[in-house]
């Protein structure tokens, strides 16, 4: 078997050259753009798990209900707890989330389009609601969150960022590359069939309530995932986590990414910080403005996302190769 | 019993209020199949024309009385320029794509048009205090009520009233019933659905606006009101089925009951009980209370 007859093991191939290069590129970087890049695939991520529910056919405009969950999970996991560990909050924060939304999986994946939209953003609100008001998770000030170790090992104060963005990159790479795999399945690309035709889906003897529910655990994961590394990197975590425009900057990310290409949705993460940290800094009043109207120019000039200008051209590439 | 009634009262006014906004939501998305997140932002942008239009009377002189229909010239003002600019500008060259797209179409339009009021009117708190004490004191037993509130109770009726009566006693209703029921079919009878979609936006812009701008007097109209405005007008017409009146109807006072029951009984609940009632319903009737089951197209 070569290596290019065996996807997942290119995928992964791939994937651990584009860990390594910015694990590298990262000691050189200045301390804002790890940062700013920690955030991003953090955000990334989230977007990940709502690309996987797109490629099912389902938008969810409620992923800051797992994305608060996780970084609660991780808060709370370090002030009450007292784990210190980054890898263990980061992974009981994805297991957190999938928990919380395992019980709504099944129910939620019987609906489609603009209800599962709403069903979800629902559940979001309901966890925004009860973090507003409980004092066990702060109230609306939220908690905060200490320095953490990896592995038993405390980075230096000058190492801390890059400490964190590089376990951010490991996992957040690691999560990719299998989500890459499970896309290129034979359960990955049944869901690319229900998108285009559920009933004949269906019809062939697959379960497509079944697999939304089972992709709705796994972004609920991912989005867990990226909400304990958010918290860490940032040190606080409030309730505007869950908060329904928060979801709606996590759809903008996947919408920017398309449903194509894994990597599309963190070069689409990073598009969006970086458009929201500059013009944040420098037009306070009107970030907001240019990130509409950056959406909007995206929906209308690149509707399949921009991960469709290079993920389409491959495959047409290799239908030629199979045809040749 | 003093409790039961309070709670009835601001059940009622609040269900009132959000009446109207919710109206709107559900007109627009009963007409054009679009689920407007920036229905907010509209509701906003009346509330500072109000603040404008008020501060204007008043500089003028006009006897107090007058802001009312400052209120309502505000709202006129918002439906019949930014409206019909939006949905020729921006809404109609997304037409036919798919809904949740369009959601998102409306979210980037929530984006700009929250930048855009601060660029108009700053970020300072703007208030309008003067009209909500035009209708003085209404005793209740032994409780006090702003008259105001329950103006605001006879304004939901009215536009409740006319807006079914527009729609089922009027030959433009007929036409917008023919439109919603089969888009293609009214446009071949020569039904001019353009009109009908611009026609229809403004009017559910209107009844946005018109909630902000009576809504000003009761509140400091700063940025963030639009926000939280837009999820429980999602909440009532979630409940009561989109693009059913009787619907809105019925999710507004299921929604306004729940909050003042929630903020009178449990305050703790005061947020997510109204979520919690819209979840609930989702679940269990997703295409909402008042909303007949369609059969799925193949």
């Amino acid at each position: 078997m070569t290596l290019r007859d065996s996807a997942p093991l290119r995928t992964s191939l791939i994937g651990l050259i584009c860990i390594a290069i910015l694990l590298l590129a990262g000691t050189a970087m200045p301390r804002w753009l790890t940062f700013l890049l920690t955030m991003s695939f953090a955000n990334g991520i989230v977007a990940l798990g709502i690309m996987l529910l797109m490629r099912s056919g389902v938008v969810s405009f409620g992923q800051g209900l797992v994305f608060a969950t996780g970084g609660y999970t991780a808060a709370l996991g370090f002030g009450m707890l007292g784990i210190n560990d980054g890898l263990l909050l980061t992974l009981g924060g994805g297991l957190v989330a999938a928990l919380v939304a395992a019980p709504f999986a099944w129910l939620i994946a019987r609906y489609r389009g603009i209800f599962f939209a709403m069903l979800t953003l629902a559940l979001s609100m309901v966890l925004y609601g009860v973090l507003v008001k409980s004092t066990v998770f702060g109230g609306s000030d939220g908690l905060n969150i200490g320095r953490v170790s990896y592995l038993g090992m405390r980075p230096a104060d000058a190492w801390v960022s890059y400490a964190n963005y590089a376990v951010t990159v490991v996992v957040v790479g690691i999560a990719s590359i299998l989500m890459r795999v499970y896309f290129d399945s034979v359960r990955g690309l049944v869901a690319l069939s229900a998108r285009d035709n559920e009933i004949r889906v269906e019809y062939l003897g697959s379960s497509v309530q079944s697999l939304i529910a089972t992709n709705f655990i796994i972004a609920a994961f991912c989005g867990g995932v990226g909400g304990a590394l958010a918290v860490i990197a940032l040190g606080h975590i409030e309730p505007d986590y869950s908060y329904w425009t928060r979801s709606g900057d996590f759809v903008f990310v996947a919408i920017l990414a398309g449903h194509h290409s894994v990597l599309a949705a963190f070069i689409a993460s990073v598009a969006l910080e970086l458009v929201r940290s500059f013009s944040s800094a420098y037009f306070p009043h009107s970030w907001q403005l240019a990130m509409g109207l950056f959406l909007l120019a995206v929906i209308r000039f690149l509707p399949t996302g921009i991960g469709s200008l290079w993920a389409a051209r491959a495959r047409s590439s290799s239908t030629q190769r199979g045809a040749a | 019993m003093a409790l039961i009634l309070t709670i009835l009262v601001d059940g009622l006014t609040y269900a009132s209020w959000l009446f109207i906004v919710a109206l709107g939501l559900t007109l627009v998305f009963g007409i054009l199949k679009i689920l407007n997140v920036a229905h907010g932002s509209f509701y906003a942008l009346g509330a500072y024309a109000a603040a404008s239009m008020v501060a204007w009377f008043t500089s003028m002189q006009l006897a107090p009385a007058f802001s009312i229909v400052a209120m309502l010239l505000a709202a006129v003002v918002v439906a019949a320029l930014v409206a019909p600019l939006c949905e020729r500008g921006l809404l109609r060259m997304f037409y036919g794509r798919d809904e949740v797209l369009l959601v998102l179409v409306t979210f980037a339009l929530f984006l700009i048009m929250e930048d855009l009021t601060k660029q108009i009117w700053g970020v300072n708190p703007l208030y309008v205090a003067d009209p909500y004490m035009l209708f003085g004191v209404v005793e209740i037993g032994t409780l006090s009520y702003v008259g105001y509130d329950f103006m605001l109770v006879l304004v939901a009726l009215i536009v409740g009233v006319s807006v079914w009566w527009g729609l089922n006693r009027t030959r433009f209703g007929k036409l917008v019933l023919a439109v919603i029921h089969n888009e293609e079919i009214a446009a071949s009878m020569g039904v001019n659905v353009s009109r009908i979609y611009t026609v229809a936006f403004s009017v559910g812009i209107f009844l946005a606006a018109l909630g902000g701008a009576f809504t000003a007097p009761m509140i400091s109209v700063q940025p963030g009101v639009s926000v939280g405005v837009i999820i429980i007008s999602f909440a009532v017409v979630i409940i009561g089925g989109l693009g059913s009146i009787p619907g809105a109807a019925v999710g507004a006072l299921i929604v306004g009951m729940a909050r003042s029951a929630a903020v009178h009984l449990w305050p703790v609940a005061e947020l997510f009980s109204i979520y919690l009632v819209m979840a609930i319903v989702l679940m269990f009737r997703p295409e909402g209370l008042f909303q007949r089951v369609q059969a799925r197209k193949i």
